[in-house]
């Protein structure tokens, strides 16, 4: 493939594509402040499992409570 | 104490000093990968909450500005391998009120960009990546190469292989290049 080729490939493609926007349209800070609020006050699905473990294993063994309570 | 020292120790007011030094580039260097306004600017927040939230990881003494492209990039990416198979690049609206009579401008435009959109929707997502900025946007190798994690060389052969893939499909595809 010559330079020529890639040239004529190169003309092609930017004649097949929108030219970008160089900036974007609007402030994006105050998305980057919601999305962090948002994440912040939610539990990851993790804390969940093991929280629903935990209380299905105390459902199970209630004599274990006393000795978790005393570890805790 | 400089601002990305601040910034490494999860200061927001730092945080947002950054994010208002680098948000041009970042949006731009994503918009110039995915193709598309609105995505490109949900992929920028979402690349400054990821930095925000590594903010312990990042080396102060390091380079802002790559540590930013590289994460950006990485999200690009992601985007491009989860929509490889659904409608690929923007379609402009005026198109579709041109005229599209065979052998008019309109027809002719209008099926160069059908062409290219279906080539780069068939390219693989990290062919794809080098291909749009290399050939279409003549970013230079070396910073495509710094941006994806790669060499500058590793960043040639995959140019070399979207070229010539590119080359094949639109010849298969009937453009006359």
């Amino acid at each position: 493939m010559s330079e020529r080729d890639d040239r004529d490939l190169q003309e092609f493609l930017k004649r097949g594509l929108e030219p970008m926007e160089s900036e974007p349209r609007r402030d994006l800070w105050p998305r980057v402040l919601q999305k962090m609020d948002e994440r912040t006050g939610r539990v990851p699905w993790l804390d969940w499992a093991l929280l629903g473990t935990l209380a299905l294993w105390l459902l199970l063994n209630p004599r274990a409570i006393p000795m978790l309570l005393y570890h805790l | 104490m400089r601002v990305e020292e601040r910034f490494a120790q999860g200061d927001l007011g730092a945080f947002e000093e950054l994010f208002r030094a680098y948000q041009p580039d970042v949006y731009r260097w994503v918009a110039r990968i995915v193709r598309d306004h609105g995505i490109a600017e949900d992929l920028t927040v979402e690349a400054f909450l990821r930095m925000y939230r590594a903010h312990a990881r990042f080396d102060p003494d390091g380079n802002f500005g790559g540590w930013a492209r590289r994460i950006a990039t990485n999200l690009a990416l992601d985007h491009l391998r989860k929509s490889r198979r659904e409608a690929p690049l923007t379609i402009d609206p005026e198109d579709s009120r041109a005229d599209t009579r065979p052998g008019s401008d309109a027809a002719e435009r209008r099926e160069i960009r059908d062409a290219v959109a279906r080539a780069m929707s068939e390219l693989p997502p990290k062919l794809r990546v080098v291909a749009t900025l290399a050939l279409v946007e003549e970013v230079p190798y070396r910073e495509i190469g710094e941006a994806l994690g790669i060499s500058e060389g590793a960043a040639r052969v995959r140019g070399f292989r979207a070229s010539r893939f590119l080359r094949e499909k639109l010849k298969a595809l009937g453009a006359a290049l």
